[in-house]
């Protein structure tokens, strides 16, 4: 099978997104009223929309409704984003508003594999670098971030920050087997020959 | 050296190590609903792609579908949209579904096991992360993104990184009044909601091995509100018992050589956990949850925490919470009052569930300001509690008495909150917005204690109902 470049994410960079909150579920990223629907199309136009009124309605302002953060595309979170629900619609959503890299303390596996899935890389930093990034976002939002895979740091302001993924995640990543349809498809007859080999495929 | 059940069913289903280092795992049992399978067979479709097994596939409709009216067309043109989808592709790709023209229609995680097609050993995904309800058989089951949904049709496999197990003890028996429900909000609170990331649950011990199979999956299906992507209970002489009989349970001598197969499964006594965690179960009290994740409950019998008492890392979060809640720091959880009362969910819908909230309602009256819903998980399980009279004994206590459906566990379907309404449901998820409004408000808390709020108009302690209960008797 002939690799498709197109697909290799390694290099993210561009403005940031600092998005402050521990636990932030699904539900919150991407109301259940949106699944509502049979295409993943304009998610991005719902994503936060209830956290976002709610802050609106008091005068204050989400960052995904900030001007400053507008055409962003590395997302920094903090701990257990995207926890909850399966939906597959809110790394959907996150990914049609512009975002194509999420940095944070830690992720749901869900939301991981589902962001996997997709070529939208998660990476963990340390809780103080997290701080720092965000601040450093919040004082220049106009900072452009560079994510960069193989060598797993983030560089901004001439600053530099370990970011980590697992060698699967990467790897899948960076070679382009993220969408991995192909690969599960690739040697079927074993496939088969496990299917064969389960009592309970086979009637007991 | 023993091994866990974990260990055993993931060898058994071990494809192959793909370059990755992942697992290519065959998934035994595909479960598929309306929401997030849409887009799957539109990604299937446009690859030209057909499903590999699909025998291995089963269907129903649970989240959209109203539990009032189901006359078809829906008034909402979207839920119709996607039935429509789902009654295709479905014929399409020759999956058979549990439609809502069938009796065996439900919520996917309670028909699977009322089917007979949760089975001890399988690995088991479907697109919905409560799908960790079905590990109380001794399956491996976890919950998958659209993607993922895509993938196991087109292969019947998944790649998966290796999980760890952590085995959770529960000793001693659970006093009356306290159910299944407490004990796994009691875990989540004790390990956290992250605590489980990397992890799957053995739930065992003196007090699980004594549940029911309801009451079994109950607990492995919040396994997930602890971040445990999977949980499980190792299989024995109650699983076989439910299993047994079941439309697609093996009949005859194959349920014999399965049986044995099932219990060659379980942990052995020797197999070595990454991590072991006890717990008192007669140290358990009714629980409730007073914030926006599952993790953060009290005791009935306790105040709400003040974010002054907590680790720096968790300040905010309490803070947001009682926020959100306009809940105070320090105020006892009971005598909170309540507006709306939801028994049913993947969780607590089950025919146990109802019986023992009817035990409660039985002769009593729902408080004037309470709108109080009684939702089955399935088809069958209505049919059953009718038969007993259950729906009777709600209906004059003054709860609605609905259709099978996930209903006001999520802001899907007609049934959901208005406005900054309080809810006592025994659903899973107390998440901001999770039951329809993006203001209301959910105490998570078991289907007894459910029942007893309606009646008071307000969060009680259930102990004290099923006391007087017993002194009247």
């Amino acid at each position: 099978m002939a690799a498709d470049t197109s697909r290799y994410v390694e290099k993210i960079a561009g403005r940031g997104l600092p998005l402050r909150g521990q636990d932030i579920d699904t539900d919150r990223i991407l109301p259940a009223r949106y699944l509502k629907c049979v295409t993943f199309e304009d998610l991005e136009t719902h994503v936060f929309e209830d956290d976002r009124q709610q802050l609106e309605a008091r005068g204050a302002i989400h960052p995904f409704s900030n001007p400053a953060y507008q055409g962003a595309k590395v997302l920094i979170v903090n701990r257990n984003f995207g926890c909850g629900s399966s939906r597959e619609h809110a790394p959907q959503g996150i990914q049609r508003w512009g975002v194509s890299a999420v940095l944070g303390e830690s992720f749901s596996e869900i939301f991981f594999g589902n962001s996997l899935a997709l070529g939208m890389p998660c990476l963990t930093l340390s809780a103080e670098d997290i701080e720092r990034l965000m601040q450093a976002v919040e004082a220049n939002p106009r900072a452009e971030l560079a994510v960069d895979l193989s060598s797993q740091r983030v560089d901004v302001d001439g600053k530099r920050y370990r970011a980590t993924l697992p060698e699967g995640a990467r790897d899948a990543l960076m070679n382009g087997s993220w969408d991995a349809t192909g690969l599960l498809l690739d040697r079927f007859d074993e496939v088969r020959k496990v299917a064969a080999s389960l009592p309970y495929v086979q009637g007991f | 050296m023993g091994q866990t059940l974990l260990q055993k069913v993931w060898d058994h289903h071990a494809v192959r190590k793909l370059p990755s280092g992942q697992t290519q795992l065959f998934v035994g049992l595909h479960l598929i609903h309306e929401v997030t399978s849409p887009q799957a067979f539109d990604m299937l479709r446009a690859r030209g792609g057909k499903v590999a097994f699909p025998e291995r596939t089963f269907a129903t409709v649970d989240h959209i579908v109203p539990t009032l009216d189901q006359r078809r067309p829906f008034l909402d043109v979207l839920a119709e949209e996607m039935m429509t989808a789902i009654e295709k592709n479905c014929r399409e790709f020759g999956i058979p579904l549990y439609g809502l023209d069938s009796a065996d229609q439900g919520i996917v995680h309670v028909i699977g096991p009322e089917l007979g097609l949760t089975q001890p050993g399988m690995t088991i995904a479907c697109g919905d992360s409560h799908t960790s309800t079905h590990g109380a058989f001794g399956a491996i089951a976890f919950g998958i993104g659209t993607s993922h949904v895509r993938d196991v049709l087109a292969s019947q496999c998944l790649a998966m990184d290796p999980l760890k197990v952590r085995r959770i003890t529960v000793n001693g028996a659970l006093r009356p009044g306290v159910y299944a429900k407490d004990v796994i909000l009691e875990i989540i609170r004790r390990l956290g909601v992250k605590g489980g990331a990397g992890y799957a649950y053995e739930y065992g011990g003196e007090a699980i091995d004594r549940m029911t199979m309801d009451e079994r999956m109950t607990i492995c299906n919040m396994s997930i509100e602890g971040a445990a992507r999977a949980g499980y209970v190792n299989p024995d002489k109650t699983t076989f018992a439910y299993v047994e009989g079941r439309t697609f349970a093996p009949k005859g001598d194959a349920f014999s050589r399965a049986r044995s197969w099932w219990a060659s499964l379980a942990s052995d006594a020797d197999a070595v956990y990454d991590e072991v965690v006890l717990l008192d179960g007669n140290a358990i009290e009714p629980t409730v949850t007073w914030g926006i994740n599952p993790g953060q409950s009290v005791g009935i019998s306790e105040n709400l925490p003040s974010p002054d008492d907590m680790p720096d890392a968790d300040k905010s979060s309490v803070a947001e919470a009682l926020e959100f809640m306009s809940f105070r720091s320090g105020m006892p959880i009971a005598g909170t009052k309540i507006d709306v009362a939801f028994i049913g969910s993947c969780t607590n819908s089950r025919l146990s569930d109802l019986r023992e909230a009817a035990r409660i309602v039985k002769g009593q009256r729902v408080a004037p300001h309470v709108k109080a819903l009684a939702v089955p998980g399935s088809q069958s399980v209505r049919r059953a509690a009718e038969q007993e009279g259950l729906d009777k004994v709600f209906m004059q206590a003054g709860f609605e008495w609905r259709g099978a459906g996930c209903s006001m566990c999520l802001g899907m379907n007609p049934d959901q909150l208005q406005g900054r309404q309080i809810c006592a449901s025994s659903s899973n998820r107390n998440f901001k917005g999770r039951q329809g409004s993006p203001t209301g408000r959910t105490l998570l808390m078991s289907p007894a204690m459910v029942a007893a709020a309606a009646i008071a108009g307000e969060v009680v302690d259930v102990r004290r109902i099923i006391q007087r209960e017993e002194v009247h008797a």
